[in-house]
């Protein structure tokens, strides 16, 4: 008989914040900068230097707690974390060891099968981060030696660990996609995996079916993207699961994810488990965070998408699925709202059909960002004034669509350089009906002897003419007319 | 509470000291001396007295998020035994 197995999954994410500045000292917070240009002696621990603590470091560290439902400390401290490494001039990494700003939170996720799950957050700490190896040649293995930037070096960096609560892959992607909306929602990083300030290592155990024990967890480092994360979750679950189900034991250990190769392979095992030796850090004072303090940070945050999801739902009606792909992302939900505002409550509906089928078809083809939206929201609120007004037609209207997009002109100037307004002049589409009606004795038979479906190919045909100009309604009306005036005949 | 020599020849390694067979013996008894210290100190009962974090009695001591000027990258790189492309040139480096 086969053994059940259930996975458990906990991760440890690193976010960078966006503040102007480093968290210990004033040189610039800035990615992409000439190497070793945003670096001073306290971020190269010079000796003599002292570290002073950023003040909106802290506020947003509080503030991603306040956005991930934790309590704040009211006292807190910072503490030295000791190990050798190239990228940390000062031999340790200031972090925070049993008294982290933010702890006791929860973000919830939607499965695909629409149930909500809760995965709770252990704690979030502020720390440093370190500065950036780059190794000579292909890979580190063929280098003769590392070069060193410090410009990352003493960045401000938070680290969100969550309680074992996912059970799967698919949980931990979404939870990552969860989890980064919100950050960026409230502001405080740009949460970029590709540009490294969202980074995150991943626990991962199986267990029997029904156990309530964990198994021998293994440490994923590495992984540097959310479908990485994805990939190596699987990947280290199916090697756990085949270890127990031949009898053997997973050993603690901390193992690199290769993307690229799709497998994991040992970095240290137990034996060789790191010890911080971690103590009060003796050059930054404690930190108390007042009441007053935590509802002034509070007030800042913006509505977060769990909440204005509710709100697409509640107040425009839309439907789950629509309110969750335009909260996905702030751009665009910051999008839609705007072009709301502009069109009208009563037009959110339409204003979020053309953002969902049309604006992210055309991102996708064009592989946007959500930070590269190529309309505005008064371009495609122009077009749907311009079809409420009987201007264009729901045809046309795509067309209009594609070229605002292509020449980020206005729907007017479009529908009136290229001729596209909508024939309306029932004599005029009359006599068109009734031409195409005359022209095809076949298919009017077919409609003589009760096929419905010949009318609407009629409309078709009046379509075609008109270059999709007609208006429906209409044509069909005196399709029918036409139709009927023939069978007179 | 005594220190072994091997206790003392690890947390020699993890500090990066290069310790002679003597200096360890030594270590060794001084280190146990200052454990059995600490020791009596811990049958003090502390249950009402809340820890101290810090000697100094400040707290919240913050900058503003404002930038100011880094130092040259000459002036930097010229700390460093060796340079290259606007980096520091370390031995090489096992992925960790």
């Amino acid at each position: 008989m086969s053994t059940k197995w259930e996975t458990v999954i906990g991760l440890e994410v690193h976010v960078e914040l966006a503040t102007e500045t480093k968290v210990w000292c004033s040189c610039k917070n800035e990615f992409g900068a000439e190497p070793n240009t945003n670096v001073c002696p306290v971020c190269l621990a010079l000796p003599g230097s002292l570290p002073v603590l950023n003040a909106r470091a802290l506020e947003y560290t509080i503030k991603a707690g306040l956005a991930l439902n934790c309590k704040i400390q009211r006292r807190s401290k910072f503490d030295r974390k000791n190990y050798f490494y190239a990228d940390l001039p000062s031999g340790y990494q200031i972090s925070q060891f049993d008294l982290p700003l933010c702890y006791d939170g929860y973000v919830d996720i939607t499965l695909k099968d629409g149930t909500t799950r809760r995965i709770r957050i252990q704690r979030i700490h502020l720390e440093t981060d370190a500065g950036k190896l780059v190794h000579a040649g292909d890979d580190v293995a063929a280098a003769d030696f590392s070069l060193v930037d410090f410009n990352r070096a003493g960045v401000p960096l938070i680290e969100i660990v969550t309680e074992p609560d996912l059970r799967s892959a698919e949980e931990a992607g979404l939870f990552l996609e969860k989890l980064r909306s919100i950050l960026k929602y409230s502001g405080v990083s740009d949460v970029k995996m590709e540009e490294g300030s969202m980074r995150c290592d991943v626990n991962v155990s199986v267990r029997p079916a029904g156990s309530t024990e964990f198994g021998v967890r293994s440490e994923l480092k590495n992984v540097n993207s959310f479908s990485a994360a994805v990939r190596g979750i699987e990947y280290e679950q199916k090697r756990h699961i085949r270890i127990l189900e031949e009898g053997g034991q997973v050993e603690q250990e901390t193992r690199s994810w290769r993307d690229a190769q799709g497998i994991s392979v040992l970095l240290r095992s137990k034996e060789d488990a790191e010890d911080y030796r971690y103590f009060p850090e003796p050059d930054l004072p404690p930190v108390e965070v007042t009441t007053e303090e935590i509802e002034r940070i509070r007030a800042t945050l913006p509505e977060l998408p769990d909440a204005l999801m509710q709100r697409l739902m509640t107040e425009y009606g839309l439907s789950a699925y629509d309110a969750s792909v335009i909260v996905a992302e702030r751009e665009y939900a910051q999008w839609f709202l705007q072009a709301v505002e502009l069109a009208g409550a009563d037009q959110a509906k339409a204003v979020a059909n053309w953002q969902i089928n049309e604006l992210y078809r055309v991102m996708n083809e064009k592989e946007l960002g959500p930070d590269q939206i190529p309309l505005t929201p008064e371009q495609l609120v122009g077009m749907l004034k311009l079809m409420e007004k009987g201007t264009i037609t729901g045809k046309i209207a795509k067309t209009v669509f594609d070229k605002m997009v292509e020449t980020g002109k206005d729907a007017e100037t479009i529908v009136k350089d290229e001729g596209l307004t909508q024939v309306a002049d029932e004599g005029e589409l009359l006599a068109i009906a009734r031409e195409v009606v005359a022209a095809n004795p076949k298919v009017f038979e077919d409609w003589k002897s009760g096929k419905q479906s010949a009318a609407q190919w009629f409309v078709g045909q009046i379509m075609k003419r008109t270059r999709g100009r007609a208006n429906p309604q209409l044509a069909l009306k005196l399709v029918t007319q036409a139709l009927e005036e023939q069978a007179q005949k | 509470m005594a220190l072994t020599r091997d206790e003392i020849a690890r947390v020699a390694h993890m500090a990066r000291l290069s310790l002679s067979e003597e200096e360890i013996e030594g270590f060794a008894e001084q280190l146990s001396r200052i454990l059995e210290h600490v020791e009596r100190i811990n049958q003090v009962d502390v249950t009402d007295v809340p820890p101290t974090y810090h000697a100094v009695t400040l707290q919240n001591v913050l900058r503003e998020d404002e930038p100011q000027p880094s130092l040259e990258r000459e002036t930097v790189l010229a700390l460093a035994p060796e340079s290259e492309a606007g980096c520091y040139k370390v031995p090489k480096i096992t992925e960790g």
